[in-house]
């Protein structure tokens, strides 16, 4: 029966890893910038949460409202400046801003909040599960953060598929030339597109914020990695292969740890580096250059 | 290596003009060796002048440069961003360590260690090959991020916790440090000389018009796929021969230092603020990292925050580096791996054939 628990709870997991990972294959998607920071932003807005707790005595629960729309500006002027003047200086260029700057926040973290570990309290959400006989239990708080994750991915299709927003940004990502010829401003489009990334990526950050504890290394040394290790098992640009990416690598890893905890990590890298040899298209891609 | 047009002949014939002459250097090359010659020496013979404080550090300043310039080989020249190479650095130190374990000599090691990186990079090629740009970026790091994962299931190997090194217990402390000091000076110099002879030859060609336009190189034969597996392979026994040196000079090894990807920031960020896609650019770099650690090492991490900012900067608003910046007003090239024209109405000579310095954005703006 833990064998069917530690599958549930890779399940549940996986929609975390999802959250993660939408925003960044979102901003590939788009405007082909792969967001070294991504992780550590996710921490950093980890910190931001744990900040507007302490001042404003908000529930835990709660600082989202505030943490998402900071995360939503902060993406718009960080693409509008930074991560636009890389992209004019070619992809390459992106990769190398986009990694000093998770070095910089990284260290930047380290210096000022020290490497100890934090998380948002949530009372005794946290600890409630819901008991389903033998050895299966569901807690709450993860099966909270699954429903967020599909209700995110489910409003960022119908955003893409339906608005008008969506359908200029889907526009500028096919063919910026022919969308500017149309009238598109692309460096608005694409300061949109980030905005809504960094807006799921703080939503991730404080949904993992509640789950488990973080500390400044943690961003690169497991989010940016797993993040992305969903994308690839899942297939890159496809946001329902990213969620599917991301409960396999899910459960591989609570499976991993099933049979030996300090193989938790290794397990799910494993499945990714199986799909990578196997099917490097990912499971819903297409073989193409990515 | 590949069918693509060989090096540039010495003399570029126009119909019915006279021989314009080409040369490598502005200035003549034999001076230059010359002095690379006189400076190598010194280096070798400073065991001997100065106290193994300042060797010490010369043996961190090697290994940067070592890493740096393979860094530089396979991002500034390859196209091919890699965030993994501390997989290499890691995988030398502990090759070291397993030989020193079944009793050979880690000086003898380190080779052996260099063989065995550039080895593995051949599988790991195969699987992170397949993604380009970004993509390929985060498979290297996961890949070295997974290896150490591995390496702590040995328990001889010291788990999690590492291991001290054995094997070098019989050499007094004086030799041991003038023993590694000219291991480091070695391994330096003979990884930029490969890198010298690699981008003087046709690889070097193949490489350059690669960066230029992939697509245009590829029409005209380049085998591509192949340079590039090239590079990574050795760029892979290079970070290993570093991963050598880094476990013999700290006498130990730890998996979370090891594969440290601290070993990528500093390599990256050398070879962006030095100057990327030119042979003096991580050097340059390597030399300011020390300056900037060796002040700022009472301030803790400042020095790789401050050190990442001025990369930022550099990536965007000098992407050229410092020694581009340098290279424009004297016009000084330590490695001569471009062509200069000597046109005989014109007293200046024009540069021509692969523009070295340039990092230009790969499948760039028409026009050119």
């Amino acid at each position: 029966m833990s064998w069917v628990n530690a599958i549930i709870q890779g399940v549940l997991t996986g929609g975390l890893y999802a959250l993660f990972a939408c925003g960044l294959s979102l901003m590939f998607g788009v405007m082909k910038v792969i967001n070294l920071a991504h992780g550590d932003l996710a921490v950093v807005a980890g910190y931001v949460a744990l900040g507007v707790i302490t001042v404003t005595h908000v529930p835990a629960v709660w600082s989202f409202a505030l943490v998402v729309p900071i995360f939503a500006v902060l993406g718009y002027v960080l693409q509008r400046t930074l991560i636009q003047a890389a992209l004019d200086r070619g992809v390459l260029t992106t990769l190398l801003v986009t990694f000093g700057l998770s070095v910089v926040i990284e260290n930047g973290l380290l210096r000022f909040f020290s490497a100890n570990s934090h998380s948002l309290d949530i009372g005794s959400l946290v600890s409630g599960s819901l008991h389903l006989g033998g050895q299966i239990s569901i807690a709450y708080l993860l099966a909270a953060i699954f429903v967020v994750a599909v209700a995110v991915l489910l409003g960022l299709q119908y955003f893409l598929s339906a608005s008008k927003h969506g359908r200029l940004i889907r526009a500028v990502a096919d063919d910026r030339e022919a969308a500017q010829l149309c009238g598109a401003d692309y460096r608005h489009v694409f300061g949109i597109a980030a905005a809504i990334a960094f807006a799921t990526v703080a939503l991730a950050g404080i949904a993992f914020g509640m789950y488990s504890s973080f500390d400044p290394t943690i961003g690169t040394d497991q989010l940016l990695l797993f993040a992305f290790a969903a994308v690839v098992i899942g297939g890159l640009g496809s946001l329902w292969g990213t969620l599917a990416g991301g409960i396999i690598l899910g459960v591989a890893q609570e499976v991993g740890a099933q049979i030996n905890p300090a193989d938790q990590q290794l397990a799910g890298y494993m499945v990714f580096i199986i799909v990578l040899a196997v099917r490097p298209q990912g499971l819903t891609g297409e073989r193409s250059t990515a | 290596m590949s069918p693509v047009a060989g090096p540039v002949e010495p003399a570029v014939r126009r119909a019915g003009a006279p021989a314009v002459p080409v040369t490598r250097s502005r200035r003549p090359a034999a001076w230059t060796g010359l002095a690379a010659v006189a400076a190598v020496a010194i280096g070798a013979y400073l065991p001997y002048l100065v106290y193994s404080g300042t060797t010490d550090l010369l043996v961190n300043v090697f290994i940067l440069v070592t890493l740096a310039s393979m860094w530089n080989l396979l991002a500034g020249y390859a196209g091919l961003v890699s965030v993994g190479q501390q997989a290499y650095v890691g995988l030398g130190a502990y090759s070291v360590l397993f030989l020193a374990q079944h009793g050979l000599n880690p000086f003898a090691g380190l080779p052996v260690a260099a063989a065995v990186c550039g080895i593995a990079g051949l599988p790991v090629w195969w699987l992170v090959s397949r993604l380009r740009g970004g993509y390929f970026a985060i498979a290297t790091w996961v890949i070295a991020s997974a290896i150490p994962l591995v390496i702590v299931q040995f328990h001889a190997l010291g788990g999690g916790t590492g291991a001290p090194l054995p094997g070098l217990a019989a050499l007094s402390p004086t030799l041991l440090t003038a023993y590694t000091y000219w291991a480091a000076l070695a391994v330096a110099v003979v990884v930029l000389a490969a890198v010298y002879t690699i981008l003087r030859g046709r690889l070097g060609l193949v490489l350059t018009a690669v960066r230029d336009d992939e697509i245009g190189a590829r029409s005209l034969g380049a085998r591509v796929s192949a340079a590039r597996r090239f590079v990574y392979v050795a760029a892979a026994a290079g970070c290993g021969a570093a991963g050598a040196l880094v476990v013999i000079s700290q006498l130990n090894v730890q998996p979370a230092s090891a594969f440290s990807v601290q070993w990528s920031a500093e390599m990256i960020f050398v070879t962006i603020i030095g100057g990327i896609g030119t042979i003096e650019g991580p050097i340059l770099g390597t030399i300011l990292f020390f300056a900037l650690q060796q002040n700022l090492s009472s301030y803790g991490t400042w020095y790789l925050i401050i050190l990442g900012l001025v990369a930022i900067a550099s990536a965007i608003w000098a992407r050229r580096g410092l020694w581009g910046l340098i290279a424009d007003r004297v016009h000084v090239r330590l490695f001569p791996v471009g062509y200069w024209l000597w046109p005989e109405d014109d007293a200046a000579p024009r540069r021509r054939g692969p523009a070295l310095t340039r990092w230009r954005r790969r499948g760039s703006a028409p026009g050119r």
